[in-house]
C-alpha cells in the first residue's frame, strides 16, 4: 500500500477501528481457484452443450472461444480491482468504492440472485443425479425432495461452520471432477491406442448459419460462468494482493483447458443432435466408450461438480448480503459475524429458506436463465468498473496487487462480447430478460426512495485510500 | 422396504439434524454475545494494520 495516514482528513473514511470479530483471513491460492473452478466446473458436465443444439458443433466452439475471451477479460479485471479493494462483497464492495451506491445496491443484487439461483439449480440436478442413480440399479419413482434438501442443509451447515473447512472440501472435490475430465480426454485419445472418437463423420458445418452461433453464445457462457466468484473470498484470503490474481487467473486458464477438452471430447462421441439435448454430455461421452470405469468416474465428476458449485455459491452469496448488510444497504442485522466460526452465519442461515424455495418450486430452466442474466448485468458493470477506477485512482496512487495489461482494451472487449451475449439471449429468452431488467428498476426505485436514507454515508468507507482523483 | 427408501428417509434426517444444528448455535450465540461484538466488523481491517505499521 502506499504511505498514507488512515486517521489524515484526506482519506475517503474512517478507520476500521472497533471491530472486534471479523471474518477469519486462513485462505490461501488454491482455496481461491477452488472457490471460483467448483462454482463453474458443473458447467462443463452439463450446460454447455445445449449451444451446440442452437448451432451445431462448431458454433459451440466458437462460442467457447468468445466466452473464453469475455471470461479472460473478466477474471482479469477483477483480479486487479479485487487484490485492491480487497473486502467480502467483491463486485459490489468495488462498486460502493467505484462508482456509487446505487449501482453498489445493483450489483450486490445482481451477485447474490446469481449465485442463489445457481445454487438451487445444483440442488435440483443434485436431486436428479440421485433419482438416475437409482433408475440405473432398478428403482423407479424416487422422491427427490430429501436428497435436494439435503444437499442444501449440508453445505449450508458446512459454510457455517467455517470458510476453511468450505473451501478444503471444494478443492478436494472439484480437483477430483476437473482429473476425471482429463483422464477422460486421455483414455479416448489415439495417444495411448485406437480411440472412439469419431470427429471426421459427426463433424458438421453451421446447421444454422452464423445466426446460430450467435445464438450459441447464450450457452457459451456456461463454460466459465461463476469464475469471478473468487472475489468474494477477498477478506478471508491470508495474503489478497498475491492469492486473489494467482488464484483467479489460475481458474480461468483451468476452466480455458477444461471446456476445450469438454467439447472436443464429446462432439467426437455424440452426434450433435443428441448432444444439443443432452442432461448430461460428459457423463454421456463416457457411457458411450464402453467402459464402465469412465462411467463411474465421470458420475462421481458430475456430483461432485455439483456439490462444488451449490457450495461455492453459498459462501458467495451469502458473503454478499453480509457486505451489503454492514454497509447498511440491508438491515445491518445480517452485517454479524460467528464469534467461533469466523462465518457471516446470520446471511447463510437466511438464504437457506430461500434456496430451499426457489429449489423445491421452481422449474431449473427459469432458475437457470435468471442466474445468467444476473451475471450477464454484472459482467456489463466490470468494464464501467475497471474504467472508472483507473481514472480515479491511476496507478501510481494505489498500489495494486496485479495490474491487467493493454488497458482499456479487456474493457472494451468484455463490454462489446457482453452487447452481443445480450442479443444472444434475447433472441431465446426476451420475455424474461425484460422481467428481470424491470425488477432491477423497481428495486433500484426502492432503494433510491427508501432504503438509502438508512445508509452510513461515510461509515460504509473503511478502507484506507487516498481521495480520488478530481474529488 | 428397499435401499432407496431408506436412503430417502436417511436423507429427511440427516438435513433434520443439520437444520437443528445451525439453528440451536444460531441461538446460543445470539443469546450469549451483545449485536455490539456480533456486528463489529468493518472492512479494511488487513490494510489499516498494514498502514499502521507503516507509521511506526
Amino acid at each position: 500500500m502506499s504511505d498514507v495516514d488512515i486517521t489524515s482528513k484526506e482519506m475517503d473514511g474512517m478507520g476500521p477501528k472497533g471491530t472486534k470479530i471479523g471474518l477469519a483471513r486462513v485462505l490461501g491460492p488454491a482455496h481461491v481457484w477452488a472457490l471460483g473452478v467448483g462454482i463453474v466446473l458443473v458447467g462443463e458436465y452439463m450446460g454447455w452443450n445445449f449451444s451446440v443444439g442452437k448451432g451445431g458443433a462448431y458454433a459451440a466452439l466458437i462460442a467457447c472461444w468468445f466466452a473464453g475471451i469475455l471470461y479472460s477479460c473478466v477474471a482479469m479485471i477483477d483480479s486487479e480491482v479485487t487484490s485492491t479493494v480487497a473486502a467480502a462483497g467483491g463486485q459490489y464492495t468495488q462498486a460502493k468504492h467505484i462508482v456509487g451506491p446505487l449501482m453498489a445496491f445493483n450489483v450486490g443484487l445482481y451477485l447474490v440472485f446469481a449465485y442463489t439461483m445457481l445454487e438451487a439449480a445444483n440442488a435440483i440436478t443434485f436431486g436428479f443425479l440421485i433419482e438416475t442413480v437409482a433408475g440405473m440399479t432398478g428403482h423407479e419413482g424416487l422422491d427427490q425432495r430429501p436428497f435436494i434438501v439435503l444437499a442444501i442443509m449440508f453445505l449450508a451447515w458446512l459454510n457455517y461452520r467455517g470458510v476453511l473447512a468450505t473451501l478444503t472440501f471444494n478443492l478436494v472435490i472439484t480437483a477430483i471432477a476437473f482429473i476425471a475430465i482429463i483422464v477422460l480426454f486421455l483414455a479416448t485419445s489415439p495417444i495411448f491406442g485406437a480411440s472412439p472418437l469419431r470427429h471426421v463423420e459427426l463433424m458438421t458445418g453451421l446447421p444454422y448459419g452464423w445466426l446460430g452461433v450467435l445464438a450459441a453464445m447464450h450457452f457459451g457462457l456456461w463454460y466459465y460462468l461463476g469464475i469471478e466468484g473468487t472475489c468474494q473470498a477477498a477478506e478471508e484470503v491470508r495474503s489478497p494482493a498475491r492469492s486473489l490474481p494467482f488464484g483467479t487467473l489460475a481458474g480461468i486458464m483451468t476452466l480455458l483447458i477444461a471446456a476445450s477438452l469438454t467439447w472436443y471430447v464429446c462432439v467426437g462421441l455424440i452426434p450433435w443432435e443428441y448432444l444439443g439435448q443432452a442432461g448430461v454430455p460428459l457423463f454421456d461421452a463416457a457411457r458411450l466408450t464402453g467402459s464402465t470405469t469412465l462411467m463411474i468416474l465421470l458420475g462421481i465428476g458430475t456430483m461432485f461438480a455439483t456439490l462444488a458449485s451449490a457450495n461455492g455459491c453459498i459462501n458467495d452469496a451469502s458473503r454478499a448480503w453480509f457486505a451489503m448488510g454492514r454497509d447498511h444497504y440491508l438491515p445491518d442485522w445480517f452485517g454479524a459475524v460467528h464469534p467461533t466460526f469466523r462465518t457471516p452465519y446470520r446471511s447463510i442461515i437466511f438464504l437457506v429458506p430461500i434456496a430451499l424455495i426457489f429449489a423445491l418450486g421452481a422449474p431449473i430452466d427459469q432458475v437457470i436463465t435468471f442466474s445468467i442474466l444476473s451475471g450477464l448485468l454484472e459482467y456489463t458493470f466490470m468494464p464501467l468498473n475497471v474504467i472508472m477506477f483507473r481514472r480515479k485512482w491511476p496507478l501510481d496512487s494505489i498500489r495494486r496487487g496485479y495490474e491487467h495489461p493493454f488497458h482499456p482494451i479487456p474493457a472494451l472487449v468484455l463490454l462489446s462480447l457482453c452487447g452481443v451475449t445480450y442479443f444472444a439471449v434475447f433472441l431465446g429468452y426476451g420475455t424474461q430478460l425484460v422481467a428481470m431488467i424491470s425488477f432491477y428498476i423497481i428495486v433500484s426505485l426502492w432503494f433510491h426512495f427508501w432504503r438509502y436514507r438508512f445508509v452510513r454515508r461515510g461509515a460504509q468507507f473503511t478502507m484506507p485510500w487516498p481521495r480520488p482523483l478530481g474529488y | 422396504m428397499d435401499i432407496w427408501t431408506l436412503l430417502e428417509y436417511a436423507a429427511w434426517g440427516l438435513s433434520a439434524i443439520f437444520g437443528l444444528y445451525i439453528i440451536i448455535d444460531w441461538f446460543k450465540t445470539d443469546t450469549t454475545y451483545s449485536d455490539e461484538v456480533l456486528m463489529s466488523s468493518r472492512e479494511g481491517a488487513l490494510e489499516a494494520m498494514t498502514e499502521e505499521q507503516h507509521k511506526h
